[in-house]
């Protein structure tokens, strides 16, 4: 068990690497209910959170979930978040666990009646099942009908009991669902997955393969990766940014950017073998330093370590070779496209059922 | 937890081996359960002169980079290049195969001083508390 903003939490169940392949090759359950969740509800929701976020959610339909950020008044990221449109005018966004006080008083202050904004953090759980069994044993418990759920999708599921939602999400790269609801249902919900998910090769997940699974799909974690000193085109996610927007917090400052272009951006990098880079490693060419790694692992799926960081724009193309300095050795290394790994559907759904059995 | 009864240990976790002239060295069943999934090793390069109790060796886990100390002084002999290739071995077999280097040492009583296995299980039992 590891400490995590206020919360004790399983580092690992069994061992990061087991886990990370039962997750690729079967499925794994993550008990994510650390993340805070918002209600924000009432006439004009949708147009009151709008104003706070990157993206445009006149885009995101009743039933669907838009990944976005929360910006400061110079562009620089508050956190990234989901919202899901549960409703015409409900939204359930979700949130992390380390902004949650200041994602509420943002929200809160940004929010005028009838818009209601409620923290249901404390009384609500998320279940998130990942891999590519996650539809074979999500659909057994919740019903064939989840399957017809499509990437982003929400939908409420009462047989798993009243205010609980499905969406097909996840921070894996691996296809999965995740399940919020009460947390009254949380512990049986989890126990019958675990149950009949044993024919699946079940396995839950601690918070190491967690961060392992995230970082080989190219998945940024906020706080680590990009705070409130680096913007969306910084980060590399300049695709959420609906900048035809009337208006948003922090559209001046990123407008500014885009025509300026940003002076660093988040790439990946690989090593073709060695020691596993970590946050703070520099990234050189040469004896200049070009760059500075925000996160680091080691890559089951392709077996090599694996890096984020943020380097000089005009080196931020993959194919280029850089040095990782680690331990003061320096390591050749590449800068990769993002993810570094992506599932095939085909070569998933081709897993044999059960097969750690 | 496995602590054979004929290896000598340190408090950071070290096995001894006395061989022929020279001791072995790995990491104890104990460690290698700490750090999980090892997935890279760096190691000292041959006819190095070590102190006892400096840094000589690297082992990572897929979490963090953890430093391997001399358990006594003088000169590196071997290093387990199968580590380079094959990292996890230190968590298949900690105590054979996943060995980590072997040294001659200067003082052979510095041998001797290292720890028992007992007391070893000891110090063990002791932190898990």
């Amino acid at each position: 068990m590891t400490p995590f903003h206020g919360w004790e939490m399983p580092l690992y169940y069994t061992s990061i690497l087991d886990e990370h392949k039962s997750v690729r090759t079967a499925v794994g359950l993550f008990d994510v209910s650390h993340m805070g969740q918002l209600f924000v509800t009432g006439p004009g929701a949708v147009e009151a959170v709008n104003e706070l976020i990157v993206s445009d959610l006149a885009q995101t339909a009743v039933g669907r979930a838009c990944y976005t950020m929360l910006l400061n008044q110079q562009g620089g990221i508050l956190d990234d978040i989901i919202v899901f449109r549960v409703g015409e005018t409900e939204l359930l966004v979700v949130i992390n666990c380390a902004n949650r006080q200041k994602d509420v008083a943002w929200f809160q202050s940004h929010a005028a009646p009838p818009v209601q904004v409620g923290d249901h953090s404390a009384a609500r759980s998320i279940i998130a099942i990942q891999g590519p069994q996650a539809a074979g044993l999500l659909g057994e418990i919740a019903g064939l009908r989840i399957s017809a759920l499509g990437r982003f999708d929400v939908m409420a599921v009462p047989g798993l009991g009243l205010e609980t939602w499905v969406s097909r999400t996840g921070y894996t790269g691996s296809d999965g669902f995740e399940v919020f609801l009460p947390n009254r249902d949380a512990i049986e919900l989890w126990r019958r997955l675990l149950e009949r998910g044993q024919a699946f090769g079940v396995q839950p997940i601690g918070l190491g393969a967690r961060d392992t699974l995230r970082l080989e799909a190219g998945l940024r974690l906020c706080g680590t990766d990009m705070d409130e000193t680096t913007t969306p085109f910084e980060a590399d996610l300049g695709w959420t940014v609906a900048l035809g927007k009337a208006s948003f917090i922090g559209k001046a400052a990123l407008a500014r950017q885009k025509a300026a272009g940003a002076g660093k951006r988040l790439c990946g990098f690989q090593l073709e073998q060695g020691p596993v880079p970590r946050q703070g490693c520099p990234l050189l060419i040469g004896e200049r330093t070009i760059g500075t790694v925000t996160s680091g692992t080691f890559s089951l799926m392709l077996n090599k370590p694996i890096g984020l960081a943020y380097v000089e724009r005009d080196v931020a193309l993959p194919g280029t070779a850089v040095q990782v300095a680690i331990r003061a050795k320096s390591y050749p290394a590449t800068i990769v496209k993002l993810p570094f790994w992506r599932t095939q559907t085909t070569a998933a759904t081709a897993q044999p059922t059960g097969a750690r059995a | 937890m496995t602590i054979p009864q004929e290896l000598r240990y340190t408090k950071t976790h070290e096995w001894v081996r006395q061989e022929s002239g020279e001791v072995r060295v790995g990491i104890t069943a104990h460690a290698q359960e700490e750090l999980r999934d090892v997935v890279f090793v760096e190691l000292p390069a041959v006819g190095k002169t070590v102190k006892q109790g400096e840094p000589v060796a690297v082992v990572e886990s897929v979490k963090a980079a953890f430093d391997i100390y001399a358990p006594v002084s003088g000169t590196i002999t071997k290093a387990n290049e199968a580590l380079q290739t094959t990292p996890q071995l230190v968590n298949q077999d900690c105590y054979g195969q996943g060995w980590f280097f072997a040294i001659r040492p200067s003082q052979s009583e510095d041998v001797t001083a290292l720890l028992p296995a007992e007391e070893y299980g000891k110090l063990i039992a002791a932190q898990a508390h």
